[in-house]
């Protein structure tokens, strides 16, 4: 109304006239409800009730779903792949490999040693070192023993310092002496006082002393954390790790000590003095990994630590597909180690003879029980699923009884003189069983389907065909099975991504050679305990089952596919 | 009862019969007859409807004739050939279902152009014939659709148009615009029945509709308890029905129940239960005496004495209601202890509007009454 008001010969107000072009001006903004606000706002509020409603039906679901299902799903999937373990248990090895050539034939420098030696002797004290060997394993067999045997012999590195310190003070083996050297006074007063009970005083370096002895200050102080934290124990109480006269040995073959004044001061100048003296044992770190196991002294494992120290890898992945990682990027692994290629393959195409043995057999079936009178129906469908609700175990068990060398099969046709006694046939704990035994077990997914599906064509598409002089046959496939297609694809898409995924049933009656790709699944996550590696063999049967189903939307249409009506 | 006899065979005699069926019967459990001895004849390029309520077995006489079901006894004739045996392919029979029966999977051209496939008709010839069927409903631009994107009415044409693209000499159709609406219906009614007279096919149509079954066909059988209760032209069915459950099941009747107290000729005198009497033609009642039921339609009865003959018996009726409906009026009147006597009356300038809770007289001519069969 603005720009009628504006112009003088128009006269403002409520005329007819300007009432019509009011009218004219709301056309073109929003629709208003009887209220005045727009129709829109008030139909999202009309409609945001119904809404929360049906959010409040499905929370209970979602909620369990998403806690107990997705999420753990999910962590399960980051799994294949995180690798913080290596970084995490070695971050000094990681660091000081940082300039080692990878694809030198060479073992790497004393440093990369020496940060070896603390790192795993610390991995050691929190148990962390087996497990690291453990992941390495998967990457380098021997990884596992070599790591078990360094989380041993790193204490016979430090045990020659040790002694020898000991030789000379006993007080260096001793818990007092060397807190009082490297603790704070506040502390240990604090520590002494402590009820034994209540939290400890957190253990605290005494000022200036990681200045003279850098490295011997670190360690003590992680050895301190560590007997207050994890063990819970009085580190005044407690003789300090071999690792800590290392580090020892370290700062006084370096630094001088002598204008140290101190508590024990005497002790760490009898010490340097010690260690200045040409009698001081020493052992080089590289010599006492030797010791331990000669392969820590080849480039292998080094290789391994340096490629899998990023906290992210494509490792688990490329396992999965038979690759490995190497200096050069990731390469095939050698023809005799690939095993999950053939397994994919053979879990597809295994499916796939699934598949197509139930279509084969249920299609007949379905057929007749949608063109049977209902009551006989019934009786035919309670056959169907008789075995559907026989549980899943004692089915595949029957097969065993079936199929075996001894089993009943064999026994009637050796009986019946078709097969030589000592020819019995082998049908079990191969693909043959697998399949036999699958086909069995799956068949009710794939006649359910197609059953529901046939009972809704209606008996006149036929009889229309036929009155337009097709044969039997040529009305059947022309017009009859194409409109059951639907639910064929239903029972395949059904059939084939149960069986894609099926463990139960190949780990009973699959020996080596019927077994699926989820076995290994099952294999890595409850026996090897490579769950990297079974996340990322799921995380691929995901893909290629998402890969086919959307390959299967492209080509027959999801709509397409019906389950019933 | 005979069928035949009374009813008008367009040119045809029994010679030159097309479809036969001959002393028919039809048992599914062995036990109960759902079709009792059908005879039936019709000549080339008859329009023939059977109706009746449904389970009176008149859709299992068309499924016979389409082959879908074997007859328990009996012969059925094509052409002078007996099809008993015959299996429905090779029957040469178009049939139009009542869901249409298109199948969805194939567009409307490959719908058409099947049966001609399935004959191994030669491509060009097969396009041209489905392009000349489709011309025929006038659905030539729709080929490249699929049924399930074309509207009841339209679904219906190519119905047709399939069942006709082989050129076959009969055409079956099992209740083919049940699914249509009102206005619909009545197009297709008269484009089916056009086009039937114009390509000379002989048609055998199923419906429970009385209205369609009037006003499509040249005869029509009216189905009942498995028999045919009568045969004939929709108008000699309507005005001349034969026996009580025709003239109830065709249009709208009022019925007096009675006993016969004269025959003379072709009329005779009825004593109604409440001791009126009336004429009427005696039609299967024989005897003095018999129980009757008599049945005289709606607009027959005349209010007006003037109109009625000499003589002529009158009864006493009280209005009961009135109704306006446009073109009629339709008043419900209370006659002889029936309270549900209808009469309808032309809307016409000077015609009476009755007051209900007042009494006439109403009377008739004697050939509208027909005194027929009490059935209880």
């Amino acid at each position: 109304m603005t720009d009628a008001a504006s112009e003088p010969d128009k006269i403002t107000g409520p005329t007819p006239d300007n009432a019509l072009r009011a009218a004219d001006k709301a056309d073109d903004g929003p629709v208003l409800a009887a209220d005045g606000k727009p129709l829109k706002q008030s139909l999202n509020r009309a409609l945001r009730a119904q809404k929360l409603r049906a959010l409040a039906l499905i929370a209970p679901l979602l909620i369990f779903v998403l806690i107990s299902f997705i999420a753990p799903i999910g962590d399960m999937l980051f799994r294949s792949v995180e690798n913080q373990i290596v970084g995490e248990t070695l971050p000094r090895t990681v660091t000081a490999l940082t300039d080692y050539d990878a694809a030198s034939e060479e073992a790497p420098g004393d440093d990369v040693f020496e940060a070896a030696y603390y790192d795993i002797f610390y991995a050691a004290e929190n148990k962390m070192h087996t497990r690291l060997g453990s992941r390495l394993n998967y990457e380098m067999t021997g990884a596992s023993s070599m790591f078990r045997k360094a989380g041993r012999g790193v204490d016979d590195i430090g045990e020659v310092y040790l002694d020898q310190f000991e030789d000379l003070d006993e007080n260096w083996d001793e818990a007092r002496p060397w807190a009082e050297l490297m603790g704070d006074p506040d502390w240990i007063s604090a520590q002494e006082g402590w009820d034994g009970e209540s939290r400890m005083p957190a253990f605290e370096l005494r000022s200036g002393i990681a200045d003279i002895l850098p490295r011997t200050a670190t360690t003590y102080e992680n050895f301190a954390r560590f007997m207050q934290n994890e063990e819970e124990e009085s580190p005044l109480e407690e003789e300090p790790w071999s690792v800590v006269h290392t580090a020892l040995y370290q700062d006084l073959s370096e630094g001088d000590v002598s204008g140290y004044s101190g508590p024990r001061s005497d002790m760490l100048q009898g010490a340097a003095d010690l260690v200045a003296s040409p009698d001081f044992e020493t052992i080089s770190f590289r010599d006492g990994f030797e010791e331990i196991d000669e392969d820590w002294v080849t480039p292998e494992i080094w290789q391994i630590i340096k490629t899998y120290s990023p906290a992210y890898t494509s490792g688990y992945f490329l396992n999965s597909v038979d690759m490995q990682k190497t200096e050069e990027g990731p390469a095939m692994r050698d023809e005799d180690e690939r095993i999950y290629g053939l397994l994919f393959q053979r879990t597809l195409f295994m499916s796939m003879v699934i598949t197509f043995s139930c279509i084969l057999l249920g299609y007949p079936v379905a057929y007749l029980l949608s063109n049977l009178p209902a009551s006989r129906a019934n009786l035919l469908m309670i056959l169907v699923l008789l075995p559907f609700w026989t549980s899943l175990l004692v089915r595949t068990s029957a097969w065993k009884v079936m199929l075996q060398q001894q089993g009943v099969i064999n026994d009637v046709l050796v009986w019946l003189g078709m097969v030589a006694d000592d020819g019995r046939l082998v049908m079990i704990n191969n693909q043959f069983g697998t399949i036999v035994a699958m086909t069995h077990i799956l068949l009710p997914f794939m006649i359910l389907p197609m059953y529901s599906v046939m009972s809704t064509i209606p008996p006149s598409y036929v009889r229309a065909a036929r009155s337009l002089g097709a044969t039997n046959w040529t009305s059947f496939w022309r017009v009859y099975f194409p409109q059951s297609v639907p639910g064929i694809g239903a029972g395949s898409i059904l059939v084939f991504i149960l069986s894609i995924g099926y463990y139960i049933t190949p780990e009973i009656v699959g020996g080596t050679s019927g077994i699926f790709i989820s076995n290994r699944i099952a294999y890595h996550i409850s026996t090897s305990l490579n769950w990297g590696l079974a996340a990322a063999l799921g995380s691929i049967l995901l893909v290629v089952v998402l890969a086919l189903y959307w390959a299967y939307d492209r080509i027959v249409g999801i709509d397409n596919v019906k389950l019933g009506g | 009862m005979n069928t035949t006899g009374s009813s008008f065979l367009p040119d045809s005699s029994q010679k030159d019969a097309f479809v036969e069926f001959d002393r028919v019967q039809k048992s599914y459990d062995g036990l109960q007859l759902v079709v009792k001895d059908l005879n039936l004849t019709m000549p080339k390029g008859e329009f023939l409807t059977m109706l009746g309520p449904s389970g009176s077995g008149k859709t299992t006489c068309l499924m016979m004739l389409a082959g879908f079901e074997t007859a328990t006894h009996g012969d059925i004739r094509l052409d002078g050939k007996a099809i008993n045996n015959i299996p429905p392919h090779k029957r040469g029979i178009g049939m139009v279902f009542q869901n249409y029966a298109l199948f969805p999977h194939m567009t409307i051209a490959e719908n058409l152009s099947f049966p001609l496939e399935v004959r191994s008709i030669g491509k060009s010839d097969r396009e041209a014939k489905v392009k000349r069927a489709l011309d025929m409903v006038e659905m030539g631009d729709f080929g490249g659709r699929r049924p399930a994107q074309l509207s009841g009415g339209q679904q219906q044409r190519i119905a047709l148009a399939r069942a006709l693209v082989f050129e076959p000499e009969l055409v079956l159709m099992d209740e083919p615009l049940g699914a249509l609406d009102k206005q619909l219906r009545e197009k297709m009614q008269f484009e089916i029945t056009d086009l039937a007279h114009r390509l000379g096919i002989t048609v055998v149509y199923v419906t429970h509709d009385q209205t369609e079954a009037l006003t499509m066909s040249d005869r029509v059988a009216v189905f009942d308890d498995g028999k045919i209760q009568q045969l004939a032209s929709p108008d000699e069915l309507y005005e001349r029905p034969e026996n009580s459950f025709v003239a109830q099941f065709i249009g709208e009747n009022n019925t007096l129940d009675g006993t016969i107290r004269e025959i003379k000729g072709d009329t005779c005198l009825v004593e109604l239960d409440d001791g009126g009497l009336i004429d009427a033609v005696p039609v299967n009642v024989s005897k003095v005496g018999e129980r009757t039921r008599v049945s005289i339609r709606p607009e027959r009865v005349e209010i007006n004495k003037d109109r009625l003959q000499e003589g002529a018996h009158t009864l006493k009726a009280d209005v009961l209601e009135f109704i306006y409906m446009g073109d009629i009026f339709r008043t419900r009147l209370k006659v002889a202890g029936n309270d549900e006597f209808v009469i309808k009356t032309r809307n016409a300038p000077d015609q009476e509007r009755l007051t209900p809770g007042t009494q006439i007289e109403i009377g008739w001519l004697p050939e509208d009454c027909r005194a027929l069969d009490a059935t209880n």
